[in-house]
């Protein structure tokens, strides 16, 4: 096992790593940007590096800067956690021809599925059923308005390549895509560098659910669950649970099963989790994406399995067998569910950073929170407004639900906005509550946005 | 009158969108604002002149602080 890993990561996420490292009695290495001076992850760390100013293309976004950390600090491995390079086949590539070892999957498998049109086009050439949509990126309005006539409005756009709902939107009609398409992809050209759109047609009233997935170093893929990330605002997920409720036992196999065959494409090694939308009245579903990297929602499956998913990620990069017996399915115990705690109002979700004046974590029997914060920290405009998540565990739906609503009732935040109340209306919300929702839940509870 | 646009929220001025001396109409964008990896349009609350622009694309800007002064 390594020695000494880097974080190449801010906020919870570093956090969270820094944990399992400390429990592996491994030495930690944090990078910050001048912004994040004092923060959170900086102070938990066994050693910590200055790599740039705030903003991230200077900072964290910078392979170069990271790789000069790694080699005064002595690091041998490099985990990204997500977001920033977690899914940068370049610096994947360049860390390990420096000789550093990657905790992810290799290169090759991250620059096909970072690629939403190639890996669409790579899974469905196995067989694994896909959403309809453009089989190459559109650059210009009019070549998209020929793939969104073929498919049929709604369709989505989004950018090819990209992430955390950014650079997408649904559009109804060709007036609208018109209207849309422009912006969008510059949203896409500035945060992701690529200004590829991808056409798909959008389908309403789905379930959005994912398959944690771990590929080990004798090639075998595990498939570890499932979990239901249908609350979405901007396309971006807002709370998580695990089981997906309602789903039948037929159905929980063919995902698995989906999983592991879109995996098996790019001889996936590492954790990563692979996206489908689900018809909830046919249990249908569809290949939208797989995220090459450790999901921001990773504790409910740790909670419902017991596995600790960066200590996997970590054996397996140090070329070793997972902590669990690989050959017998893993149990699943209970039921549990994510509250992603933003730093933006619970009305509009309009973020509002600020400085943390006031901050007191919930606990007790089955509460688990990530936070990347604490009192007196500066929540700064220059990162994503994730300031912690509540997951709740319990026996059953209900039980973990009810936790959660507790946990959150006594979470003191002051300072930023957040929108922590938002989540007292979902729990008390009938369709929530029955487990029968959809990825429109956000939208019938803030008709307005 | 003179109305003072000031921000609501600290941010990164991503675009500025109007110079000194433009006519707005209520409702124009003014500036673009990026925070915590949203797009914020600040928008023209009346139709008049720019007749001061206190931002430049890439300033970081606090709650409060005058983004432009609309005649």
């Amino acid at each position: 096992m390594f020695e000494t890993v880097l974080i190449a990561n801010r906020g919870e996420i570093a956090v969270r790593i820094i944990e399992t490292c400390r429990r592996m009695q491994i030495k930690s290495v944090a990078v910050y940007s001048q912004a994040d001076s004092h923060s959170l992850h900086v102070r938990m760390a066994d050693e910590a590096l200055l790599i740039g100013p705030a903003d991230p293309a200077q900072s964290y976004l910078d392979v170069a800067r990271v790789l000069e950390a790694a080699r005064i600090s002595g690091a041998q491995a490099i985990h990204p956690g997500y977001g920033f390079l977690a899914e940068s086949a370049a610096a994947a590539a360049r860390f390990v021809q420096e000789g550093l070892v990657w905790v992810g999957p290799s290169a090759l498998a991250i620059a096909t599925m970072s690629d939403k049109i190639a890996a669409r086009n790579a899974v469905a050439a196995v067989g694994v059923p896909v959403l309809p949509g453009s089989d190459k990126a559109v650059s210009d309005v009019d070549a998209a308005a020929v793939q969104a006539g073929r498919l049929g409005y709604p369709v989505t756009l989004k950018a090819a390549v990209g992430g955390g709902g950014l650079g997408v939107a649904v559009v109804a009609d060709e007036a609208a895509l018109r209207a849309a398409f422009g912006p969008v992809r510059d949203r896409a050209e500035r945060v992701f560098g690529a200004h590829g759109m991808l056409v798909e047609r959008h389908l309403p009233r789905v379930r959005h659910i994912e398959v944690q997935i771990l590929g080990l170093t004798d090639g075998r893929i595990l498939a570890l669950g499932e979990r239901d990330c249908s609350v979405q605002r901007r396309h971006q997920k807002l709370s998580e649970e695990t089981p997906a409720p309602g789903l039948s036992d037929e159905t929980r196999e063919a995902l698995g099963r989906a999983a592991r065959q879109a995996a098996e494409v790019v001889d996936f090694t590492g954790a990563g989790t692979v996206e489908f939308l689900l018809d909830p009245a046919t249990g249908e579903f569809v290949f939208i994406e797989m995220n090459a990297r450790l999901q921001v929602e990773h504790p409910i499956t740790e909670l419902v399995t017991g596995i600790d998913l960066v200590e996997q990620q970590l054996r397996i990069a140090a070329g070793e067998p997972p902590s669990f017996d690989a050959d017998n399915p893993l149990p699943v115990h209970g039921h549990a569910v994510e509250a992603r705690i933003y730093a933006e109002d619970a009305e509009r979700f309009r973020p509002g950073p600020g400085k943390i004046t006031a901050w007191r974590e919930p606990k007790g029997e089955g509460i688990r929170v990530d936070a990347g914060y604490g009192r007196r920290d500066q929540v700064v405009p220059y990162y994503d407004p994730l300031l912690a998540k509540v997951a709740a565990w319990g026996p059953d739906r209900p039980a973990a639900l009810d936790r959660l609503r507790h946990a959150l009732g006594r979470f003191r935040i002051e300072g930023p906005a957040n929108n922590v109340r938002f989540f007292a209306e979902l729990l008390d919300d009938p369709a929530y509550a029955s487990g029968e929702y959809d990825t429109g839940i956000v939208a019938r509870l803030r008709p307005d946005l | 009158m003179a109305e003072e646009i000031r921000a609501e929220l600290a941010a990164i001025v991503w675009k500025v969108v109007v110079s000194e001396g433009d006519r707005v109409e209520d409702g124009d964008i003014l500036v673009i604002l990026e925070s915590m990896k949203m797009d914020i349009p600040v928008l023209a609350e009346a139709t008049g002149r720019v007749i001061e622009l206190a931002v430049h694309e890439g300033d970081v800007i606090g709650e409060g602080d005058l983004i432009a002064t609309v005649e």
